[in-house]
């Protein structure tokens, strides 16, 4: 297993060490530890209502753990504000695409790139005059494979590059981390196999986390695979281990899935 | 091109027409004293201090997406500010008094911003009103500050350097110009702020604040700069209309006057400030023919007022809820189009 590690090897980018979130008497994530590694996919699956999702926002910031830790890029940041999540390398993308609708695909993704400007606060200099924000910008869509749909609203483009302006603009913030909530949800078939493209394109550069419903993706993609059930980790092993594991199956056979 | 689509809705990018319209107005407005009386030099004057001021909530409400119940209270610090450094018997150097009557607004605004900008929606509302009111009781309950009574400035300020007096402020035609210059200075900022780094992360705050912590921004911060920012506006704006009006008293930061600059702005169209100018304008102006209304029979129409105000403001936000520039956008689209 990956965490034999103990988060301290280099290529180690977050390290989350037995995070657990309750809302009142539920556990929504409960004692949840994962590692991420430069330029592996680390897949996270389970039924609805498992704790996927709460556990990316544990780690983005999005929400605070009840107990728990996470490592940052070497850094603890475990209670830090999501912006200062951000600023330490993490970028995500969310399960119900969360941009900026009135907007161009352009200035969404500016926007995002400005935010790693060293004068992202000058009051008087145009915003679109900074070379360098421009040029992330530039560079976070086109890998997006956006090209095409720049000037395009974003409210009005399809449901599949919004998903993909969404990674664009977590892009743009170079990240060393990149959480993805669902990016295949709702996606046809050839959209689907774009994203997954896509994804395999940033592969190298980048530690990833990927919740998702969709298991030819996910079996395309992942290095490991984590099953989370009623908020509990019941298999944490590679892809192949995984699908031979009794209990999952069992888990996705709508059984009775106990934890242990 | 790129941002040409940003926020249409708010009309950021004024189309050709629209600035047309606006340059004859502005043309109207420096030709105005020299046909006007000298009533409606100071009547107009009064309103370009009522467009500063709206301009600066725009800032908060059009811009940032901060409804701010509150604002008269930086309007009146400054004002006050003023009263209290303008001495019984001589006028004051109009050179420090107006830095730091707009440092006192803005000081005042970003203490109480402290506290409000971390709360969101209706609580935001809430908190701005109730802070502005503990301010306008302040004042109103202390004699020492003036009490309910308020104060006189019986000199307005010198604008005087070594001897020297480039223009004085006694003249209602300068007064005039100084505040049509101060509104368009105004103005000149705040556009150019619109397109800045700042402006567009206040722009992005409005429509998606989550996304865009999620993206790195400290959104407080940002906030804070900006309602300390509008504060200091709002600030030149009361300092200006205690220097027109040598009165100040605690109606200044009451309630009315946060309403009644809200509504300029949302009658004007937000987010561009030159909506912010036209709703006061305009809000003055309907104001003035709506208290002049006739009295039939035993009903005093004038009396009612705010009735026809209210209506009026609600006609406006149902039918044209871009505000008057955005219909005076739409209908000249429209006559583009049948050409």
């Amino acid at each position: 297993m990956s965490n034999a590690s103990n988060g301290t090897s280099a290529e180690v980018l977050l390290s989350a060490r037995q995070l657990t979130k309750r809302f009142g008497g539920l556990a929504a994530v409960n004692n949840v530890s994962l590692d991420l590694w430069r330029s592996r996919i680390h897949a996270v699956i389970g039924p609805n209502g498992a704790g996927k999702s709460t556990l990316t926002h544990l780690l983005s910031g999005d929400l605070p753990p009840t107990s728990g830790t996470v490592a940052l890029a070497g850094r603890d940041v475990t209670g830090w504000k999501p912006e200062k999540i951000s600023r330490q390398g993490l970028g995500r993308s969310y399960q119900k695409t969360n941009i900026f609708l009135p907007c161009s695909v352009w200035d969404n993704v500016h926007l995002a790139a400005q935010s790693r400007a060293q004068h992202p606060a000058r009051w008087l200099r145009r915003a679109s005059s900074f070379a360098p924000t421009r040029e992330r910008a530039e560079r976070a869509i086109e890998l997006a494979g956006l090209t095409q749909r720049r000037d395009s609203i974003a409210g009005t483009i399809s449901h599949g590059e919004q998903r993909q302006l969404e990674i664009a603009m977590s892009l743009a913030t170079d990240p060393v981390v990149l959480l993805l909530d669902e990016p295949l949800a709702g996606m046809g078939v050839a959209e689907a196999e774009r994203m997954v493209e896509l994804l395999l394109r940033l592969k190298p550069h980048h530690a990833m986390l990927l919740v998702e419903h969709d298991m030819d993706a996910v079996f395309a993609l992942a290095d490991h695979l984590t099953v989370m059930v009623n908020g509990n980790v019941i298999a944490s092993d590679s892809p192949q281990a995984v699908r031979a594991d009794a209990s999952v199956q069992a888990a996705y056979l709508g059984e009775e899935a106990d934890s242990h | 091109m790129s941002s040409a689509s940003s926020v249409k809705a708010h009309l950021e990018i004024l189309p050709r027409g629209l600035q047309v319209a606006l340059a004859l107005g502005l043309a109207a407005l420096v030709a105005f004293p020299f046909v006007g009386s000298d009533f409606y030099t100071q009547v107009v004057t009064r309103m370009m201090i009522m467009a500063i001021f709206a301009m600066s909530l725009d800032l908060l409400q059009g811009v940032t997406g901060l409804v701010s119940l509150g604002h008269a209270a930086y309007f009146g610090v400054a004002g006050y500010a003023l009263a209290f450094m303008t001495p019984q018997g001589e006028p004051v150097s109009l050179w420090w008094t107006l830095p730091l009557s707009v440092l006192a607004a803005a000081a005042a605004a970003l203490v109480i911003g402290f506290f409000v900008v971390r709360t969101h929606g209706i609580y935001f509302i809430m908190v701005t009103m109730a802070f502005a009111q503990m301010v306008y009781y302040l004042f109103f309950d202390n004699k020492v500050l003036g009490g309910s009574d308020g104060l006189y400035i019986n000199f307005k300020p010198d604008a005087s350097i070594f001897g020297w007096t480039p223009f004085d402020l006694d003249d209602k035609r300068t007064l005039y110009y100084a505040t049509l210059l101060a509104m368009l200075a105004v103005y000149a900022f705040l556009r150019r702020l619109l397109w800045s780094p700042f402006g567009r992360t206040l722009s992005g705050i409005r429509v998606n604040e989550h996304r865009m912590r999620a993206m790195g921004y400290g959104s407080f911060g940002y906030k804070l700069a900006a309602f300390t920012l509008a504060g200091g506006l709002a600030g030149l704006a009361g300092f200006l209309w205690g220097v027109q009006t040598g009165y100040i008293n605690p109606e200044l930061m009451g309630f009315h006057m946060s309403a009644h600059v809200i509504m300029m702005v949302i009658l004007g169209g937000m987010g561009n400030f030159a909506g912010a100018i036209v709703g006061a304008f305009a809000f003055e102006i309907l104001l003035s023919l709506f208290k002049d209304l006739p009295t039939i029979g035993s009903v005093a129409l004038g009396k009612h007022w705010q009735l026809w105000m209210g209506l009026f403001i609600v006609a406006v936000v149902t039918f044209a809820p871009r505000g008057l520039l955005g219909l005076a956008e739409r209908v000249m689209r429209r006559r583009e189009v049948s050409k």
